[in-house]
C-alpha cells in the first residue's frame, strides 16, 4: 500500500475505514435515505474509492481500490480529491 | 531390498550409521536417509495402515506426500503424523505406525476392510444424520479412524519468526527454478530460493533415463552452484502459501520466514499422479519419480523384478533407471497404442495397449505380482485375456497434475490443455510466473528454457514493476515439445473393487459413481461429500483422477468439470511454528510503582493493567473495597485516572469541530469550564463519552474512556481530514498523568499545594483551571465521577509519582486512601453515572440510556444526530434504568444475568452492587421499555435458574440533587 505522504509499506501498517461515501444532507434526506447511508454497504466487486490510514504516522488517505482484484490503483489525500472535483 | 554400491551424488553418509526402531524393532540407516528410505533398505515392506479400511501400505511418493506412512515419533516428547518420507532419521529415533490397533502387522482393525460394503460413501453424513446416534458414532469414528495420538506433556516449543526481503523468490530448486534463479541472478536481482528438499536440483538429479542422464545432472549441479553462491538459498523449506503483494510465508525446519518478494517465479513442478486400478494400493506399487528418488538419492533399489506401468515418456526413462542400478524389468506395460514406445534395455518386453488389470498381494499383504490385460477400443481392460507377471515392484509413470496451489492463490487464472492433460495456467497476475512442469513444460532442455525467461521476467518486473506483462512468459513452443506427459483417463474399473481413487480416505472408484448418483456431480460438492482431497495429502494425488472420474461421469472435459482450489498450507505445519509469543504490549501509568508499593491487586482494563483494589492484610477483596469506598465517601480518597484518554484541540475551528461530534452544546462555553459529551457513531449509538474542558478560545483539553482513546483519536482525525476545519488534533494520553482526588475533604488535602483558590465560588462545580500544584504545571477539572467534592489533576507524566506522593503525604492528617477501578464502579454506580460499553453494547442508542439532557437535538448537526431524530419517532426498544433489589437474601444477580417477562427475556443486568450508602443492592439495566417505569417489577433469572425480583428506582441512588460535589469549603 502506498501512503501518499509515506510511501510504499507493508500492509499490516494500515488500517480500513470503509467505502466513501457522501453524506446525503441530513435536513433533506428522507428517513429511508438516510438509512441506507447508514446501514447498506455495496459490495458489488469493482473499483471503489475507501478510507484508508496509516497507523504508525496517522495518516488518512483516499485508496482506490479494485475489490475484485484487490489492486490498488491509486492513493491520495482527502483533500486532494476535493480539490480534483472542484476543479 | 538392498544398498546399491556407494555412487556419486547420493545423499546418504555411509560413514554416519544412525540407530533406531519402527513398532519397537532396530535397525540401522545412514545420515541423510529418511524414516521411509531406512525401513525401505532394511526391507520392511509395510509402514503403514490406510486411514479407513487399515490396509497395508508404504510409500508412494517419497516427496512428502505419503499419507500412509505417517508416524508417531518419539524423542523427548511424541509427535503425531510425521511423514516418514521427507523426515530425516535421527540415532536413537523411536517410531510406530499412526492408526493402527495392536501394531502395523497384525492390526486388529484391518476387519474394517470386509465392512466396507456397508461404509458407503458419505457415510459420515449419513450416520451423524440422527442426533440420537451422534455420540455413539462419533465413539466409533474417533477409535477406529484417525492420526496419531497428542502428546499433552509437550513443552510448548518457541519458534522466532523472521522476516526477509528480496527482489525474485524462486519457489522449487528443480531444472527450472535453478535456470530462473540464474537468470534473474545475472539481470542482477536480490533472488531467493526455496526447495523442500535438502538439495537443490530436483529432478534433473534423479529423473536420467540412462543415456543423456548425466550430462543434465551436470547441468543441473552447475546451475545449482551458480544459486547456492549468488542467491538466498532455503534448502528443507517450503512455500506455505501465496498472500496479497507477493508474501510468501517460508516454512523452514526451525521457523517460518516471511518472505516480501517484488516478483515470484513459481517453479515447483508437478506431482506425479497414479494410476487407478484393482489394488493399486499394495506396498511396493509406487509412482516412478519415486522409484527414481529412491535410486538416485538413497541407493536403494525399489525392488528386485519391476513391472513399469507407462503412459509417457517419463516412465521409460524410469526403466531405463531400474535397468542401470541392475534390476530387472518383468514387462513395460504401455497404455497407449502401438509405436507410443520409448528406448528400453534390450531384451525388455514390452506391452503396448496394455494395462494392469489388478494387483496381486503376498501373505503379508505387499505385491507380489500383477494380471496384465490389453486394452480394447473403449479404454477398458479385458480381464479374460490377462497375463500374469511375478514381480515385487510396479512402477506407474501414467501422469502429473501441476503443483499449482501457489498459482491458484496468486489469483492465477487456469486452464486444462487438451494436448497436456493437465490444469495449466493460461494468465498469471502481475509479479508472478510459473515455469517448468507446474507451467506444463516437461522436457528437461525446455524446462530451462522455461525457467530461464521466467527468470528474467521477474527480475525485470522487480525493477520496474509494471514493465513487464503480468501474463506467464511465451511458453507454447515448450509447452508444445512437451510430448504427452500426461494419460487422459488412466482408471480402470474392476468388478471387485479396492482401485483406490484417494489413499488419505480410501475412496475407491465406485464410491465417485455413487456419489454422482446421489445427486453431488459437481466437484465442490462430491469434494465434500466424498471426501476426496481431504485427507493430509489435500488430494495432491487424488483431485487430477476424480475431476476425470467426475468429467467421464457427466461427459465432459475435465476443463468444464473445473479444480477446487487449495488453500493454504502447501504441506501441514507445526503448531510451534505458527504460535508465537503472545505480544500484548501493556501500558503501565507513571503511578504503576505507587500502587505495586500499596498492595495493589491488577486487573486488565483495555491495554493497560489498573488496580482493582488495594490489598490489605488480614482483610477480605470485599472488606478492603468496602474500606475504599468509605474513605470517598467520609473522607477523601485518590485514583489514578491516567487511563483515561487525553487529547488537545487547537485551532479556530476547534468549538465548531466539537458542536459537530459531541452531543453537548459548545458555542456558548465559558473558558475555564468543563461539559460532558457523549460521543456517537452515524447510527446514533453511543461509542464513547468524556469531559471537554476549554482551556482558552481555541484549545480544549479533553478526556476519553480508558478503552476509547486510540479509537477516538482516529476517527477525530478522519473527521478533520473531511471535514477541513482549522483544528488540530494531539492525543496527549500518554503524556499526561492524572489523579482524581475525590471526597468532602479533597479541598482541604488540594490546598496546601496550591496557590489556587478553591472556593467554590472561584473555581466551583464543572471548572477547569490551569495552576500549579505541588510545583507542577498542572490542569484541574472539578468532575463528580464518583459523586463527592472532586478534583482530577492532570501534570505531566514526569511529575505524577510526585504529586501522588504530596497528595498522599498532605492527606494523611484527613484519612486520605487510594482507591481501585472496583471501588469507583460502586461509587458511579450509586451516583447512576453509565459506564460505556458496560452499560451500554454495541446497539445502544443515546435515546435508551435515559440522557436526554445530554443530548442537545437543537444543534444544527452533531454525528449521530439524523438518526436519533429518526428514531424518536419510533417506539423505543429498550431502555436503562436503576433498579433495586426487593429481597437480597434469595440471591444476588450478576451482570448479564436476563430479566425475564412472560418467559421470555426482556432485558439484562448491565452493572450490579451491594450499596453501603443506599444499603440495598442498585444495579443498572437495559430493559424493555413496557419495564421501565419506576417502580416496575423486574424478574431476574440468576445462576442456577432461580428467579429474584427487582424494583426499578430512580437514579442516582445517591445524592440525587449533586449536593455534595458542590459542598462549599468550610471556613
Amino acid at each position: 500500500m502506498t501512503c501518499p505522504i509515506n510511501g510504499p509499506r507493508p500492509v499490516s501498517e494500515f488500517f480500513y475505514h470503509g467505502e466513501l461515501r457522501p453524506m446525503p444532507d441530513p435536513q433533506a434526506a428522507t428517513d429511508d435515505a438516510w438509512a441506507d447511508y447508514v446501514f447498506n454497504r455495496n459490495g458489488a466487486p469493482g473499483v471503489k474509492r475507501e478510507w484508508w490510514y496509516h497507523l504508525p504516522s496517522g495518516v488518512w488517505f483516499i485508496a482506490e481500490r479494485d475489490t475484485a482484484t484487490d489492486q490498488v490503483l491509486r492513493t491520495y489525500l482527502y483533500s486532494d480529491a476535493v480539490a480534483e472535483a472542484v476543479q | 531390498m538392498k544398498r546399491l554400491p556407494p555412487q556419486a551424488g547420493e545423499w546418504i553418509d555411509r560413514g554416519k550409521p544412525l540407530r533406531f526402531t519402527f513398532e519397537g524393532i532396530g535397525y540401522e540407516g545412514y545420515a541423510g536417509d529418511t524414516i521411509s528410505s531406512a525401513l525401505l533398505a532394511a526391507g520392511v515392506r509395510v509402514l503403514g495402515r490406510s486411514f479407513k479400511y487399515h490396509r497395508p501400505r508404504s510409500v508412494l511418493s517419497l516427496a512428502n506426500h505419503d499419507v500412509n506412512a505417517l508416524m508417531q515419533v518419539s524423542s523427548c516428547f511424541s509427535v503425531p503424523n510425521v511423514r516418514a518420507d521427507v523426515t530425516p532419521l535421527a540415532e536413537g529415533l523411536r517410531a510406530t505406525a499412526v492408526n493402527t490397533i495392536g501394531g502395523v502387522a497384525r492390526d486388529r482393525a484391518r476387519f474394517l476392510e470386509w465392512l466396507a460394503p456397508f461404509l458407503p460413501v458419505g457415510f459420515y453424513y449419513k450416520a451423524f444424520h440422527k442426533k440420537s446416534q451422534f455420540p455413539f458414532w462419533e465413539r466409533v469414528f474417533r477409535r477406529t479412524t484417525g492420526l496419531g495420538t497428542v502428546d499433552f506433556s509437550a513443552r510448548r516449543k518457541g519458534s522466532p519468526k523472521r522476516y526477509a526481503f528480496c527482489d525474485v523468490l524462486v519457489i522449487g530448486g528443480g531444472p527450472a527454478g535453478l535456470a530462473a534463479a540464474d537468470a534473474a541472478l545475472r539481470a542482477g536481482a536480490r533472488v531467493a530460493l526455496v526447495d523442500e528438499n535438502p538439495r537443490l536440483g530436483g529432478s534433473g538429479l534423479y529423473n536420467l533415463g540412462g543415456a543423456d542422464g548425466e550430462r543434465q545432472a551436470e547441468e543441473t549441479r552447475r546451475l545449482a552452484a551458480i544459486a547456492a553462491a549468488g542467491a538466498v538459498v532455503y534448502v528443507s523449506s517450503y512455500a506455505a502459501g501465496y498472500y496479497a503483494d507477493h508474501w510468501v510465508p517460508i516454512v523452514t525446519p526451525g521457523h517460518v520466514v516471511k518472505m516480501r518478494a517484488r516478483a515470484v517465479v513459481v517453479a515447483t513442478g508437478a506431482y506425479e499422479q497414479p494410476a487407478v486400478f484393482r489394488n493399486n494400493d499394495l506396498p511396493g506399487v509406487i509412482l516412478a519419480s519415486a522409484a527414481q528418488r529412491m535410486l538416485a538419492r538413497y541407493s536403494i533399489a525399489p525392488c528386485k523384478r519391476a513391472v513399469v506401468l507407462a503412459a509417457n515418456d517419463d516412465g521409460y526413462r524410469a526403466a531405463r533407471d531400474l535397468a542401470a542400478h541392475g534390476v530387472e524389468i518383468a514387462a513395460v506395460v504401455d497404455l497407449r497404442g502401438a509405436n507410443s514406445r520409448g528406448a528400453v534395455p534390450p531384451g525388455t518386453l514390452v506391452l503396448e495397449g496394455h494395462g494392469i488389470h489388478e494387483a496381486l498381494a503376498d501373505s503379508q499383504g505387499a505385491l507380489r505380482g500383477v494380471r496384465v490385460a490389453p486394452l480394447a477400443r473403449d479404454g477398458t481392460l479385458d480381464g479374460y485375456q490377462a497375463r500374469e507377471f511375478e514381480c515385487d515392484g510396479l512402477l506407474m509413470s501414467t501422469g502429473w497434475a501441476g503443483a499449482a496451489p501457489l498459482l491458484y492463490q496468486a489469483g492465477a487464472r487456469m486452464e486444462f490443455s487438451a494436448e497436456l492433460q493437465q490444469f495449466v495456467p493460461a494468465a498469471c497476475p502481475p509479479g508472478v510466473y510459473a515455469a517448468g512442469r507446474v507451467n506444463g513444460v516437461h522436457g528437461f532442455a525446455q524446462k530451462l528454457r522455461d525457467g530461464a525467461a521466467a527468470g528474467r521476467a521477474a527480475a525485470a518486473q522487480s525493477r520496474k514493476p509494471g514493465s513487464v506483462d503480468g501474463a506467464a512468459p511465451s511458453c507454447r513452443q515448450e509447452r508444445a515439445q512437451s510430448g504427452m506427459p500426461s494419460h487422459p483417463y488412466p482408471i480402470f474399473a474392476h468388478p471387485k473393487g479396492r482401485n483406490f481413487v484417494d489413499f488419505d480416505e480410501d475412496l475407491q472408484l465406485k464410491d465417485f459413481f455413487n456419489a454422482a448418483q446421489e445427486g453431488f456431480d459437481n466437484i465442490e460438492l462430491m469434494k465434500r461429500y466424498s471426501t476426496v482431497g481431504m485427507g493430509p495429502s489435500q488430494g495432491k494425488h487424488s483431485n487430477m483422477n476424480a475431476i476425470r472420474v467426475l468429467a467421464k461421469i457427466l461427459g465432459r472435459t475435465p476443463g468444464e468439470v473445473g479444480s477446487t482450489t487449495a488453500r493454504p498450507m502447501f504441506h501441514p505445519v507445526p503448531m510451534s511454528h505458527l504460535g508465537g509469543r503472545g505480544f500484548m504490549p501493556e501500558r503501565a501509568t507513571p503511578l504503576e510503582g505507587r500502587h505495586a508499593a500499596a498492595s495493589a491487586v491488577w486487573m486488565p482494563a483495555g491495554q493497560w493493567q489498573r488496580p482493582e483494589y488495594y490489598a490489605v492484610e488480614n482483610q477480605t477483596r470485599e472488606a478492603a473495597i468496602r474500606a475504599e469506598v468509605a474513605a470517598v465517601r467520609g473522607a477523601v480518597g485518590v485514583i489514578d485516572v491516567g487511563t483515561l484518554g487525553k487529547i488537545e484541540l487547537f485551532g479556530r475551528d476547534a468549538g465548531a469541530f466539537f458542536e459537530r461530534i459531541y452531543t453537548a452544546k459548545f458555542a456558548g462555553m465559558k473558558v475555564g469550564s468543563t461539559r460532558y459529551g457523549l460521543m456517537l457513531d452515524e447510527s446514533g449509538v453511543v461509542i464513547d463519552d468524556g469531559v471537554i474542558a476549554r482551556l482558552g478560545e481555541e484549545h480544549f483539553y479533553f478526556t476519553t474512556t480508558t478503552t476509547g482513546s486510540a479509537t477516538v483519536y482516529r476517527e477525530l482525525t478522519r473527521l478533520n481530514a473531511m471535514w477541513r476545519m482549522e483544528v488540530g488534533i494531539v492525543n496527549v494520553t500518554g503524556h499526561f498523568a492524572a489523579i482524581n482526588l475525590a471526597g468532602p475533604r479533597s479541598r482541604e488535602v488540594l490546598a496546601p499545594l496550591t496557590a489556587l483558590d478553591l472556593s467554590e465560588a472561584t473555581f466551583p462545580y464543572l471548572g477547569a483551571r490551569e495552576a500549579q500544584v505541588a510545583g507542577l504545571p498542572a490542569r484541574l477539572l472539578r468532575v463528580g465521577f464518583v459523586g463527592e467534592l472532586g478534583y482530577e489533576i492532570h501534570v505531566p507524566a514526569s511529575g505524577a509519582a510526585h504529586l501522588w506522593d504530596q497528595l498522599m503525604k498532605t492527606g494523611a492528617a484527613h484519612g486520605i486512601r487510594p482507591f481501585g477501578v472496583e471501588a469507583q464502579r460502586l461509587l458511579r454506580l450509586e451516583k447512576g453515572h453509565i459506564i460505556v460499553s458496560q452499560d451500554t453494547d454495541g446497539v445502544t442508542n443515546a435515546l435508551e440510556l435515559g440522557m436526554d439532557w445530554a443530548l442537545k437535538m437543537d444543534k444544527p448537526f452533531f454525528v449521530g444526530q439524523r438518526s436519533l431524530e429518526a428514531m424518536g419517532r419510533l417506539p423505543r426498544k429498550q431502555a436503562l434504568v436503576g433498579f433495586t433489589l426487593d429481597e437480597p437474601d434469595t440471591g444476588m444477580p450478576k451482570e448479564c444475568h436476563l430479566v425475564i417477562e412472560s418467559d421470555e427475556p426482556a432485558g439484562r443486568i448491565t452493572s450490579i452492587a451491594h450499596s453501603p450508602a443506599v444499603g440495598r443492592v442498585i444495579g443498572l439495566a437495559l430493559v424493555a421499555p413496557a419495564l421501565s417505569k419506576v417502580g416496575s417489577t423486574l424478574n431476574i433469572r440468576i445462576d442456577g435458574g432461580r428467579m429474584v425480583r427487582a424494583t426499578v428506582s430512580e437514579t442516582p441512588f445517591y445524592d440525587p440533587k449533586n449536593l455534595r460535589q458542590k459542598q462549599p469549603e468550610t471556613a
